[in-house]
């Protein structure tokens, strides 16, 4: 089965081709067959994985291009961190796909939709199976791509529009760091197969400095994929784009993108000098993970909550890879892929009923939405790292990983699990509890294409992180342990449970819901108090400290100026070039023209003129009159008798 | 010497009728004077010791073609007596053309190693002639007399009066 | 001095020559026919002197000279007759106002 793996990320590139040119004929205008590809890919996930379980691995390799003595490869691998992924991509896409149903219904470009989705299905697909760095990144730009397509799906919209340039230029920035990394690697190494670029670190070719450097340039694309300080600006304004999009790929897919790539490439971050590169991925994270935190506690939009807080967590997968906590961050991605999309699919449930998107306008809608409400509940809570939902094993995992090698970092991990809590607590209370706020709304719950997926991950954002609990064993981590263990630091599974961290993390956890409800539900301190004392750090978190301002006066407006200067050179310069050949060319054809109609034409009309002269002349010859040719004949043969005779 | 001056004579009454046919303006003093060149011609053949063909000369010559030309000027307006011009625009031409080759045949004619004589003419000139028509020439007879009738045929019908 | 064969020649050279002047120059159509007997007697003059001078025992020439006098003969006829039939029609001999073909 798994020599056929290949297949998995061409379905849903099938299906993108067949939506793309017969739409609106196929089975559900095209959604059935995105449906039914990812459908097939999550039962194909599931068996390799079963494969996987047994140890089975594979790879499989392909020539594209040979340069000189160098090769370019495409080929897919199968190990535990693919037959994850996989599992992750095929079966939450599959879910978000079947919701879509419900929340595109009636868009006049349904079938545009599913034909995006399909593409970046295909696109991730092709990204996690890559066993170099050449395909992966191909999967990597066609994410971005599908990710510009879809944030700008209504792009009638000027904030999507605007929305989606921003998110394709900032993730370029970041791709482009990563770019430089990749070409490094290759100039050094010589190769992008994953093994064998391994091999040479482990064998010093890349290494020191350099080697730092390379790791640094690939987190960078990381860094804009995963949005990470600081090029995190475009994932909040990205909720622009339909909620099952948000779902996907700003939450569970391709924001993840970064973490894998950390991931897939940890040997190059653990070989870096007093795990240097490391330990600014961890920075990079942790600081992500606070600040982003702060500022969704502040946010009215649901979605945007969502979205910092996605960001949030982001950061702490990072913090927990960066810990050298390989199989923590990597779990935590697991986990949060799939609470994270139960909580977007429910807000998309609560503003489908609600027509808004402000959590001010929304209230007491726990009767009115159960199921919604009892999922997202779940998902919340998991997202808080309440136990023993799956949220709070990869949480405090990572926090084990933190206090066993930073200490910073560590206490910045639970800050930030309190201000995770609060948001949501803060987030459910204003949406859910309470009576309804808005007075033209009629919500009512969604249908059952839309709350049967709800329901499916709730149950998974429940159970899934006991794969990881070390009271079972921790199978994820013997699944999926570094192999650089042997090397002897990096050794999670030599840390048990600890009593005391999980005890923290639950009450900070705990003091964060409890916090959210003294301001929200209980009212004792009301919001608009706290908003008053604090009014300077209010606006600063309202404002995303500036960030967006210090980029528009910095980068935006400067390169706009660039803009408009080389346009000027463009039209005077180049154009009036190219214009200045173009009028020398006419002048060298009218020149041509007098040549050719004076001397050209004049020598062949003179040659007419000539037989024309000629002519009148000698017809003067056929006189008619036999006695003239007869004189003709006789000088004739006089002539030639003189001639005779001369001779 | 006395056949030098036969021939001289016989010459000059070739040669200056002859002159006069083709420059005349009177049409019919230039018929007339055909006579004579033909009859300067037979004197020539008696010469020369072709007795028949003198004869077959002076009869068909000197006798029927001048009287037909005759007879033809006569029905043409040349009988009229009318003075027309009678040259025309290429007399300057022509009689360089003539003139020229009348040298040149000259100039190969003198110039030429004629072959030598042999042999002696025949007794009866006449019926050698006729033998060999009727013999070795006798093709040459039968086309020609048939050549004859055509033209006498053809004479008449081109001739005659459409009715 | 003995006639000799040059003598004839001579003679006959200038008698062609004169009747081809006149088949040149002359305008009357029965002018140019008599100009062509002249030529024609001409070449009988040469025809019987080679034969008296170069080969007296055949009859050749004489034979040759016959046939021309009798061919001589119907081609007078049948172009007096032609020159009576055009000046029925047309009104004239003299060949140069005869171009009713020409353009």
């Amino acid at each position: 089965m798994l020599a056929y793996a290949w297949i998995i990320p061409l379905l849903p590139f099938l299906a993108f081709w067949l939506i793309v040119f017969f739409g609106r004929a196929l089975p559900g205008q095209g959604a059935y067959v995105a449906i039914g590809a990812l459908l097939i890919d999550a039962l194909f996930s599931i068996g390799i994985l079963a494969q996987v379980l047994g140890g089975a691995t594979y790879e499989a390799n392909l020539v594209w291009a040979v340069l000189g003595n160098r090769t370019l490869e495409v080929g897919y691998q199968i190990d535990p961190l693919t037959a994850v992924m996989l599992i992750v991509v095929t079966v939450v896409g599959s879910l978000i796909f079947i919701y879509s149903v419900g929340y595109m219904h009636g868009d006049p470009r349904y079938p545009r939709f599913f034909a995006y989705m399909s593409l970046f299905a295909a696109s991730m697909l092709t990204l996690v199976l890559a066993n170099n760095l050449l395909l992966l990144y191909v999967g990597w730009e066609g994410v971005g791509l599908c990710s510009y397509l879809l944030i700008g799906f209504w792009f009638e919209r000027p904030a999507a529009a605007r929305a989606s340039l921003k998110a394709f230029v900032t993730t370029r920035i970041g791709d482009t760091f990563m770019f430089i990394g990749i070409l490094l690697i290759f100039f050094t190494v010589g190769t992008l197969q994953f093994d064998r670029i391994f091999e040479a670190v482990e064998a010093g070719h890349l290494a020191g400095p350099l080697l730092t450097l390379a790791a640094l340039l690939i987190f960078g694309g990381a860094v804009g994929k995963s949005a990470q300080l600081p090029l995190h600006v475009w994932l909040p304004d990205a909720m622009e784009g339909p909620t099952p999009v948000s779902a996907l790929i700003h939450a569970a897919t391709m924001v993840a993108a970064g973490v894998y790539l950390v991931a897939r490439g940890y040997l190059l971050f653990f070989s870096s000098p007093d795990h240097t590169a490391l330990t600014v991925v961890a920075w990079v994270g942790g600081i992500t993970a606070f600040m982003a935190a702060t500022i969704g506690i502040v946010q009215d939009d649901i979605k945007r909550v969502m979205a910092y807080s996605t960001i949030s967590q982001l950061g702490y997968m990072m913090l927990g890879l960066g810990v050298l906590g390989y199989t923590s961050g990597v779990f935590h991605l697991m986990t949060h892929a799939f609470f994270k999309a139960l909580l977007f699919l429910g807000a998309g449930s609560v503003i489908h009923a609600m027509h808004t998107n402000d959590m001010k306008e929304m209230g007491g809608l726990a009767r009115a939405m159960p199921y919604t409400y009892w999922t997202m509940l779940v998902g919340g809570l998991a997202l808080a790292g309440i136990p023993p939902l799956s949220g709070f094993w990869s949480k405090d995992e990572i926090l084990l990983e933190a206090a066993h090698n930073n200490q910073g970092l560590f206490i910045l991990g639970l800050l930030t699990a309190f201000l995770t809590a609060f948001y949501v607590g803060r987030m459910m209370f204003y949406t859910f509890s309470g009576t309804l706020r808005s007075h033209h709304a009629h919500p009512h719950e969604s249908p059952a294409v839309m709350t049967v997926p709800l329901v499916i991950l709730a149950v998974f954002a429940a159970v899934i992180g006991f794969v990881g609990a070390p009271f079972l064993g921790n199978p994820f981590g013997r699944f999926l342990p570094f192999a650089g263990a042997a090397h002897g630091e990096a050794g999670e599974a030599a840390l048990g449970f600890d009593p005391a961290v999980a005890a923290s993390s639950t009450m900070v956890a705990l003091a964060g819901l409890l916090a959210a409800a003294v301001v929200y539900y209980w009212k004792w301190v009301p919001s608009s108090t706290l908003r008053r004392i604090g009014r300077p750090l209010y606006i600063l978190l309202v404002r995303k400290y500036y960030w967006d301002e210090f980029y528009r006066w910095t980068v935006v407006r400067p390169t706009v100026w660039i803009a408009r200067q080389l346009r000027v050179f463009d039209l005077y310069v180049i154009d009036g070039a190219v214009n200045a050949v173009g009028t020398v060319f006419v002048w060298f054809a009218r020149l041509y023209r007098l040549f050719d109609l004076y001397v050209v034409d004049g020598l062949v009309n003179l040659l007419g003129w000539i037989t024309g002269r000629v002519g009148a002349v000698l017809r003067h010859v056929q006189t008619g009159r036999p006695q003239n040719y007869l004189l003709a004949i006789a000088l004739g043969v006089i002539v030639l008798v003189i001639g005779g005779i001369l001779r | 010497m006395g056949e030098l001056a036969a021939f001289i004579v016989l010459s000059l009454v070739i040669l200056i009728p002859a002159v006069i046919v083709v420059t005349s303006r009177n049409i019919v003093r230039s018929a007339l004077s055909l006579v004579p060149t033909f009859l300067g011609v037979t004197g020539f053949y008696i010469m020369l010791q072709a007795e028949f063909v003198a004869g077959i000369q002076v009869l068909i010559y000197a006798g029927a073609i001048t009287v037909l030309i005759l007879f033809v000027i006569m029905l043409t307006e040349g009988g009229s007596g009318v003075d027309v011009r009678q040259m025309n625009e290429q007399v300057p031409l022509g009689a360089t053309a003539a003139l020229w080759l009348a040298f040149l045949i000259l100039v190969v004619l003198f110039r030429t190693q004629w072959p030598a004589a042999s042999g002696q003419p025949p007794a009866y000139n006449a019926a050698t002639i006729g033998s060999a028509f009727l013999s070795s020439y006798v093709l040459i007879f039968e086309v020609t007399s048939l050549v004859l009738l055509l033209s006498l045929i053809g004479a008449i019908v081109i001739a005659r009066r459409e009715e | 001095m003995t006639v000799g064969l040059t003598h004839y020649l001579v003679v006959s050279t200038l008698l062609f020559c004169l009747g081809l002047y006149g088949v040149l120059t002359r305008r009357n159509a029965v002018a140019i026919l008599m100009g062509i007997e002249l030529m024609l007697n001409a070449g009988n003059i040469n025809l019987v002197a080679f034969n008296r001078y170069v080969a007296p025992g055949a009859v050749n020439g004489h034979v040759f000279a016959l046939v021309v006098i009798t061919l001589a003969a119907c081609e007078a006829a049948v172009g007096l007759a032609l020159v009576m039939a055009a000046y029925r029609s047309l009104e004239t001999v003299h060949v140069d106002e005869i171009n009713v073909m020409k353009w």
